[in-house]
C-alpha cells in the first residue's frame, strides 16, 4: 500500500531533517508509529499523504508515485485514497454531523456526493454508534462521538489508507480503546490500510507492527 | 454549488455575527443612495414650490422669512403687509392677488387664512366635503386629516396665542367642511380658513350679543355698558349675522400676498412698483430665493457627501477587518480542508462565497431600502419640510 526509499526531508536550511531509508505498509496493515515529540511523525504522514513533498527519495501510495504527481493531481489523490483522521477531530463547528461526514465530497470535484455515498455514510455512522446524533452539531456532541464523526469521515470515501494521527490522544482510557477498535475494524472492513501516529503504549498491542521513528531521525542508524 | 452550500451554513449558524456584517455592508451601501435621493427630491420640491409661485408681496424685511412662511407655513412671521396692498394689485389690473395669513395654528398645524382663488391656483380640489363657503368653515390637509384622524363634520379648535392676552387671540371653533386630496406639498399639512376667519381669530372680527337689547331701552338703560355680553366662540348659521369687523379692511393684515401676474410685461410692470427700497413692502420672486436656499442646501449637501465618504471607509475597512478576522479564526478549517484534499481555489471559492453573499443579501437590503425611499420620497421631503412649522 505504502512504500517509501531513501526518503529525505528537511524544513529550511539548518532545521529538523528527516531521513527513511525504507517503509513499507502492506494492504489492510495497522502500523502504529511511535516515537518522542519532535521526531517528525505527523511529518512523515503529511509525505505520504502529499501534503509535504520530499527533498530526495520516492513515497509510493497504492502503486503512484505521489512524489512525482503535481499539486493539483495530489490533492485528487488525496481526496480519493487517503482518509485522515486527527487528535482534535477537525470537525467544523457549523456544520451537524451528518454534514461533516459529507464534508469531503464538497471540497472536492474528485468525489461525488450522490445517493450511494449518502447510505454509505448512514450506514458507517450507525457502524460507530452515532446513526441517532446525526443531526446535531458538534458542540452538541460528546469528545468520543466527535471522534466517530472523523472516522465515519475519513472511511466514507473508501479509501485505501488511513492516516491517524494521535487519534485517540484526546480521549478517556476507555473511549481510546474503542474508538482505536472501531477504527480499525470499520478499515477492515473497507479494505484500509492504517497508519497511526500514537503515544499511546498500552495501545500498541492491538497494531500489527510498531515503528519506533526515533531511527529515522537524521543520524540515526536504521 | 458546494461552496454556496458550505458557504450560506457558515453564514447560517452564526447568524449574529453575519446579521452585524449585512446591516452594516447595507448602511454602506442605502446611506448615500437614499441620501441623494432625498436631497434630489427635496431641491426639485422646493424649486417646484416656488417655480410655481410667481411673485410674492410682503414687508420689507428678509425674504427668505417671507417665502418660507407663504409657501412653506413655517413658523417664521414677516411683518403683516397691509390689505391695501391687495387692493392696490387689483387695481392695477395687472395680476390677480392672492393673500394669505398664516400667524395662528391649531393643534400643531398652521391656519393659513386665505381666499378661494388660493384653491384655484394650487390646483386644490377636495377629496371629500366641500370648499370653503362660510365664515369659520375649515378645509384641511390630507395629512392634517390622516395625523388627527379628523374629517368632514369634526371640528377644530384654534390655538390661543397668549392666555394672558384678554384683547387678543380666543379660540375659534371651526367646522371641517372639506379634506384635500393628497398634493405632497406643504398644503397636506394646512388647515384653510377664509381670511376673514383668520381675522376673527385674532379679534379683528367677532360676534356677540346685542350690547342693546330691546328690554334695555324699555328700562330706559340703553346707554349703559353691559359686561355680560357673551362673545361667540363658534359661527353657527344663527350667529353669523352678528360677526363684524371693526375698522377699515384696508388696515386689516396678511402675511403676504401671492400675486399671480396677467403675463410677462405685467410681471414686470408690477416689479417696477416696488423697487423702492425705503417702501414698506417688497415684491420678490420666490423661484430666485429658494434656488439661494437649495444652493445653499447643497453646498453644505457636499461638505456631507465628504463625511459619509470618510464613514464609508472606515465601515469598509471595519466590515473588511471583520472578515478578514474571521478568515483567520477559520485557518484550522482550511488547514483540514487542504490535507483533505481540497483543490487549491476550493478554499478561495468558500471564502468568496460568503463574501458575495453577504454583500448580495446588504445589496437586496440596500436596493429594497432604496426603492422604498425614492417611492415615498416626496411625500417624506414634504413632511421634512413641514418640520420647522
Amino acid at each position: 500500500m505504502v512504500r517509501v526509499e531513501n526518503l529525505t526531508f528537511g524544513y529550511g536550511a539548518g532545521g529538523f531533517r528527516l531521513r527513511v531509508p525504507e517503509f513499507v505498509l502492506d494492504d489492510a496493515d495497522r502500523v502504529a508509529v511511535v516515537g518522542p515529540s519532535g521526531s517528525g511523525k505527523t511529518t512523515l504522514l503529511n509525505l505520504i499523504a502529499g501534503i509535504l513533498t520530499p527533498e530526495e527519495g520516492r513515497i509510493e501510495v497504492a502503486q503512484t508515485e505521489i512524489s512525482g504527481l503535481a499539486d493539483a493531481e495530489r490533492r485528487r489523490f488525496r481526496a480519493s485514497n487517503i482518509g485522515f483522521v486527527f487528535q482534535d477531530f477537525a470537525l467544523l463547528d457549523y456544520l451537524s454531523a451528518r454534514q461533516n461526514i459529507y464534508y469531503p465530497f464538497r471540497i472536492t470535484p474528485a468525489l461525488t456526493l450522490d445517493a450511494e455515498a449518502r447510505d454509505r455514510a448512514e450506514r458507517l455512522a450507525v457502524a460507530c454508534g452515532i446513526g441517532d446524533k446525526l443531526d446535531r452539531h458538534p458542540s452538541a456532541l460528546s469528545q468520543g462521538e466527535q471522534q466517530r464523526v472523523a472516522i465515519c469521515r475519513a472511511l466514507v470515501t473508501r479509501p485505501k489508507l488511513i492516516l491517524s494521527d494521535e487519534a485517540t490522544g484526546n480521549l478517556d482510557p476507555d473511549s481510546k480503546a474503542r474508538i482505536l477498535d472501531l477504527l480499525f475494524e470499520q478499515a477492515a472492513e473497507a479494505g484500509a490500510a492504517v497508519l497511526a501516529v500514537t503515544h499511546d503504549h498500552e495501545l500498541l498491542p492491538r497494531f500489527e507492527r510498531v515503528l519506533d521513528f526515533a531511527q529515522f531521525r537524521e543520524g540515526a542508524a536504521v | 454549488m458546494s461552496a454556496l452550500f458550505l458557504a450560506f451554513a457558515y453564514l447560517r449558524y452564526h447568524w449574529a455575527r453575519s446579521l452585524v456584517l449585512v446591516l452594516v455592508a447595507a448602511l454602506i451601501l442605502f446611506v448615500p443612495v437614499a441620501t441623494q435621493t432625498l436631497l434630489s427630491t427635496s431641491e426639485r420640491a422646493l424649486v417646484a414650490r416656488g417655480e410655481a409661485t410667481p411673485l410674492l408681496l410682503g414687508s420689507r424685511g428678509s425674504q427668505l422669512d417671507l417665502t418660507m412662511a407663504a409657501l412653506y407655513f413655517s413658523d417664521e412671521r414677516p411683518d403683516p403687509v397691509a390689505m391695501r396692498e391687495v387692493e392696490a394689485v387689483w387695481d392695477s389690473g395687472l395680476g390677480v392677488p392672492i393673500p394669505v395669513y398664516t400667524a395662528f395654528s391649531s393643534t400643531g398645524f398652521r391656519i393659513v387664512g386665505t381666499t378661494l382663488d388660493y384653491f384655484d391656483f394650487r390646483g386644490l380640489s377636495p377629496a371629500s366635503g366641500r370648499g370653503l363657503s362660510m365664515l369659520g368653515d375649515a378645509v384641511i390637509g390630507a395629512q392634517v386629516a390622516e395625523s388627527l384622524g379628523k374629517g368632514v363634520g369634526d371640528t377644530l379648535v384654534s390655538a390661543p396665542e397668549n392666555l394672558f392676552d384678554l384683547d387678543g387671540v380666543y379660540p375659534l371653533e371651526m367646522p371641517i367642511v372639506g379634506v384635500l386630496a393628497p398634493t405632497n406639498t406643504p398644503d397636506d399639512q394646512a388647515i384653510f380658513v377664509d381670511i376673514k376667519t383668520a381675522w376673527v381669530i385674532q379679534g379683528i372680527g367677532h360676534g356677540h350679543e346685542d350690547v342693546v337689547t330691546a328690554a334695555d331701552v324699555a328700562a330706559g338703560t340703553a346707554a349703559l355698558a353691559n359686561a355680560a355680553v357673551v362673545q361667540y366662540q363658534r359661527i353657527t348659521e344663527d350667529n353669523i349675522e352678528s360677526f363684524h369687523f371693526h375698522g377699515s379692511q384696508d388696515d386689516f393684515p396678511a402675511s403676504a400676498v401671492i400675486v399671480v401676474p396677467n403675463d410677462t410685461r405685467s410681471s414686470t410692470i408690477l416689479k417696477g412698483r416696488y423697487l423702492d427700497t425705503e417702501g414698506p413692502t417688497q415684491l420678490i420672486e420666490p423661484a430666485g430665493v429658494i434656488q439661494g436656499l437649495v444652493d445653499r442646501i447643497f453646498r453644505i449637501k457636499s461638505l456631507l457627501d465628504v463625511v459619509t465618504a470618510i464613514i464609508a471607509i472606515a465601515a469598509v475597512a471595519a466590515v473588511g477587518l471583520a472578515v478578514f478576522l474571521s478568515y483567520r479564526l477559520r485557518a484550522r478549517e482550511i488547514a483540514t480542508a487542504v490535507k483533505l484534499g481540497a483543490q487549491k481555489g476550493m478554499v478561495l471559492r468558500l471564502l468568496a462565497a460568503e463574501t458575495v453573499m453577504l454583500l448580495f443579501v446588504a445589496g437586496c437590503i440596500a436596493t429594497i431600502g432604496a426603492v422604498i425611499v425614492s417611492r415615498n420620497a416626496e411625500a417624506w421631503v414634504g413632511w421634512l419640510l413641514a418640520l420647522g412649522n
